[in-house]
């Protein structure tokens, strides 16, 4: 930390706290981005469905409802600026009983009202034709054109990025612990004895966010972890189906979804059960169950056969019915971006936005950078043409070398994945930017390799590396 | 770039070279050996244990010295090599796209093609171990490569799941290096593993091989803290009341080999669901004319001395093939 006195600390390097990071960027003020992790995404950001929401889900006049409309427009902008895998694939919200199309209906209404272009309803004949391997009992779908899928985790790399690169100083391994008062300075320590000092702190802790602002004295609401259980699929089932694949809305929220991911790969999940440990990212035998059974009332062929990986995702539950975003009522020094439940995600880019619009509201007199650059490019060689790659390889040979096979990532790209702003740091860093290792051998034949970039990139021995800092180091220390 | 060969190997383990090489012998001419890593030898060159030649040599060699037979045959003939090298796909007409650091994306024209990527191993993912996803779990495959090739030990005390060949060899591997291996756990009532490796690598260690037991939770947030590992019934279904605890800071998969069969699929090449490698009526040839398979890429085999014999085959019948087209 070269001088530790910011304007704005963010806490929390999400998707949330990303986007603001990168929308705090584009102004004079100095900020910094504090994670708690070895890096950013490390939240609910890096495990959930992934999926751009189009916006007919949410109550008309929530801010969710408000955020995720804008945050669809933005993401869809704001991907291809940014490099941002995206595809906007489309969604069906499918209806297998009479009472199921009733409720179709009702979120096509819905949408109406929130401002949802692209809606429509389509009869089982529609639907079928578009989703061959729908189950038969399907009657009818609703059809959601702007709706697509994303990488989640660039979703919020790719924001920390950009922010870095225009002055946002990205603080990792940072658990804020306490706070101290000094003067108009608020002092953030964390476990380790460090300290960073801001104006105004945004509260963007995802599942922790009740106990940041609870160091402010705020106890107005309470985070409930929500675990969702999924599966990725290999990607040779990619052609299951082409859209996103929702149930109408259960109690828990959007239900058990089939889809494509950006990759084209097909993910199921998530189950929704209310936990205690907010850090419990464990799957279960239950969960697993529950979302395969669940994912086959819709596509009845979906096999756990084909499954490469699973994981958990914790959502932050905050039990208003809508974000929590806005000065704490309880310390000035506080701007609460809190329940950032489902369409978190999409909303992000809007939600950096509103919270500027926010503050400049209270009085702060943001001044614009002349500098300010959002233009992000990376290299992704497999989906480049034969010319593409050999320019690239001639500029620079490691984009010549395949390290994963299962996914074809050069060692140039893995290179580049820990060099570039806000960079990866650990194997799992690597693999959620670039993919190294998150195919079919999940990293059985890349790993020692990617530890080996890592180590020559981050200039530490190979026994250093981790999979996601701290304990998790991938080997014993001592070389035999 | 673009290259016009007789016949394409790809994959420069001991199938690929012992195919390459008979193929010369059969009197075809501009042979090409692509492989992915920078020497020859495939996995053989991980496999620093004896136990290998028996059946081909006569004679006892380790996995490196097994293979740098073949490589030492190889140079001595006109058959070049691309190391280094990826293959990116292949089609039907046997156009192969390959990419390296010097040369950039390579087309390459082959008359005939032998499939030759061997195979991969299966992870804990496929496995669908519910629990945490710390670091410490490691395929067997991919620790030896940690050991015997980078010099990093993976963990101090080990468990390890599966008894398949690589694990059992693994089980000996981390307690020559001071490792504590305290148990090898087996869903099945026997070891696929062959008796030689359960005598020499568990019994002789006194490691213990636990029989119809699996694991059904992995532990630990950061780095694996232990596991928790049931007995099954006939069925391999947990019994429930069996649980118990294993401490361990490493966990080690030996629990099956997947031939590598991307690119033959991208071939259109048709795949047996049963062995998951290409169908092949006869001689090593798959549904695609001129393009041949053998190695663990076509069945996964138990001995390397097997690959060897089947790879000769194959070459021998992609010679023929070439042949039988000149005519």
């Amino acid at each position: 930390m070269k001088n530790n006195q910011f304007d704005f600390a963010v806490i929390g390097a999400g998707v949330s706290g990303a986007w603001i990071a990168y929308e705090l960027s584009k102004y004079t003020a100095k900020t910094c981005l504090i994670e708690k992790e070895n890096d950013v995404a490390m939240g609910a950001t890096k495990a959930n469905s992934a999926i751009i929401h189009a916006g007919y889900d949410p109550v008309p006049g929530t801010l969710m409802a408000k955020l995720n409309i804008r945050g669809n427009e933005l993401v869809r902008k704001l991907c291809k600026k940014m490099d941002i895998p995206f595809r906007q694939i489309g969604s069906l919200v499918i209806a297998l009983t009479e009472e199921d199309e009733a409720k179709i209906r009702e979120l096509y209404e819905r949408g109406l009202q929130n401002g949802v272009d692209g809606l429509r309803i389509l009869n089982k004949t529609e639907t079928l034709s578009l989703e061959p391997n729908l189950s038969p009992e399907v009657r009818g779908a609703l059809f959601a054109e702007t709706a697509g899928v994303c990488s989640s985790f660039e979703m919020s790399c790719a924001p920390a990025e950009v922010a870095e690169n225009n002055g946002v100083e990205l603080i990792r391994n940072f658990k804020v612990e306490n706070i101290r008062i000094n003067g108009e300075y608020t002092v953030l320590v964390s476990s380790s004895g460090q300290t960073v000092s801001a104006r105004t702190v945004i509260n963007a802790a995802g599942v922790h966010a009740d106990e940041i602002a609870k160091l402010f004295g705020d106890d107005s609401f309470i985070i409930t972890p929500r675990k969702g259980e999924y599966s990725i699929l290999d990607n040779n089932c990619g052609d299951l189906v082409h859209h996103v694949i929702f149930q109408p809305p259960v109690k828990f929220g959007k239900g058990i979804l089939v889809s494509q991911t950006v990759d084209g790969n097909i993910i199921v999940g998530p189950t929704a059960e209310n936990i205690d440990d907010k850090e419990n990212k464990a799957t279960t035998f239950e969960g697993q169950l529950t979302a395969f059974e669940g994912a086959r009332r819709s596509v009845p062929s979906v096999s756990e056969r084909d499954v490469i990986t699973s994981f958990t995702g914790i959502r932050p539950i905050g039990g208003k019915g809508d974000f929590i975003i806005g000065f704490s009522d309880f310390n000035n020094r506080l701007f609460n971006v809190a329940g950032i439940e489902s369409p978190g995600l999409t909303a992000g880019p809007a939600i950096g936005e509103y919270v500027v619009e926010k503050i400049a509201e209270s009085g702060f007199e943001f001044v614009a950078k002349e500098n300010f650059d959002n233009n992000r490019k990376v290299i992704r060689f497999k989906d480049l043409s034969d010319d593409e790659k050999n320019k690239i390889i001639a500029q620079n040979p490691l984009y010549g070398r395949v390290i994963c096979r299962c996914e074809t990532v050069t060692e140039g790209e893995i290179a580049d994945s820990v060099t570039r702003g806000a960079g990866a740091r650990d194997m799992d860093g690597v693999k959620r930017r670039v993919r190294a290792g998150m195919g079919r051998c999940q990293g059985g034949f890349c790993g020692p390799r990617v530890m080996e970039i890592i180590a020559r990139e981050l200039d530490i021995p190979m026994s250093e590396v981790t999979k996601f800092g701290g304990a998790s180091r991938m080997t014993e220390k001592e070389m035999i | 770039m673009k290259m016009n060969v007789n016949v394409a190997v790809i994959g420069g383990g001991p199938a690929g070279l012992a195919a390459a090489l008979e193929c010369r012998k059969n009197g075809i001419d501009n042979i090409l050996v692509i492989e992915r890593d920078k020497q020859l030898g495939g996995i053989l060159n991980q496999c620093i244990h004896p136990g290998f030649g028996l059946h081909v040599f006569g004679e006892e060699l380790t996995g490196p010295e097994y293979a740098q037979r073949y490589i030492d045959m190889l140079s001595d003939t006109d058959i070049k090599t691309l190391t280094d090298t990826m293959v990116l796909s292949l089609t039907p007409q046997k156009v192969i796209r390959a990419v390296n650091t010097s040369l950039g994306v390579v087309e390459i024209h082959s008359k005939a093609v032998i499939l030759a990527m061997g195979c991969r191993e299966r992870t804990r993912g496929m496995l669908r171990i519910p629990g945490t996803r710390p670091a410490g779990i490691y395929t067997a495959g991919t620790a030896q490569r940690l050991v015997n090739i980078e010099g990093l030990m993976p963990g101090k005390n080990t468990v390890i799941l599966g008894s398949g060949d690589i694990g059992l060899i693994m089980a000996r591997r981390m307690t020559l290096e001071g490792a504590k291996v305290s148990g090898v756990y087996e869903i099945m009532p026997k070891s696929g593993g062959l008796k030689r490796n359960i005598v020499q690598c568990l019994n002789d260690f006194g490691i213990p091989l636990h029989l119809s037991k699996t694991a059904v939770e992995i532990h630990g947030r950061e780095r694996i803290e232990g596991i928790t590992v049931a007995a099954v019934d006939e069925n391999l279904s947990p019994i429930k009341g069996t649980e118990e605890y294993v401490e361990c800071d490493t966990l080690l998969l030996s629990v099956g080999l997947i031939p590598e069969n991307e690119l033959s699929r991208g071939a259109g090449i048709l795949i047996d669901p049963k062995t998951k490698g290409p169908v092949c009526e006869s001689g090593f040839e798959t549904s695609v004319p001129g393009i041949f398979a053998c190695g663990n890429v076509y069945k996964v085999y138990d001995l390397v001395d097997n690959v060897t014999k089947d790879s000769v085959l194959a070459g021998r019948y992609a010679a023929e093939y070439i042949r039988s087209k000149s005519e």
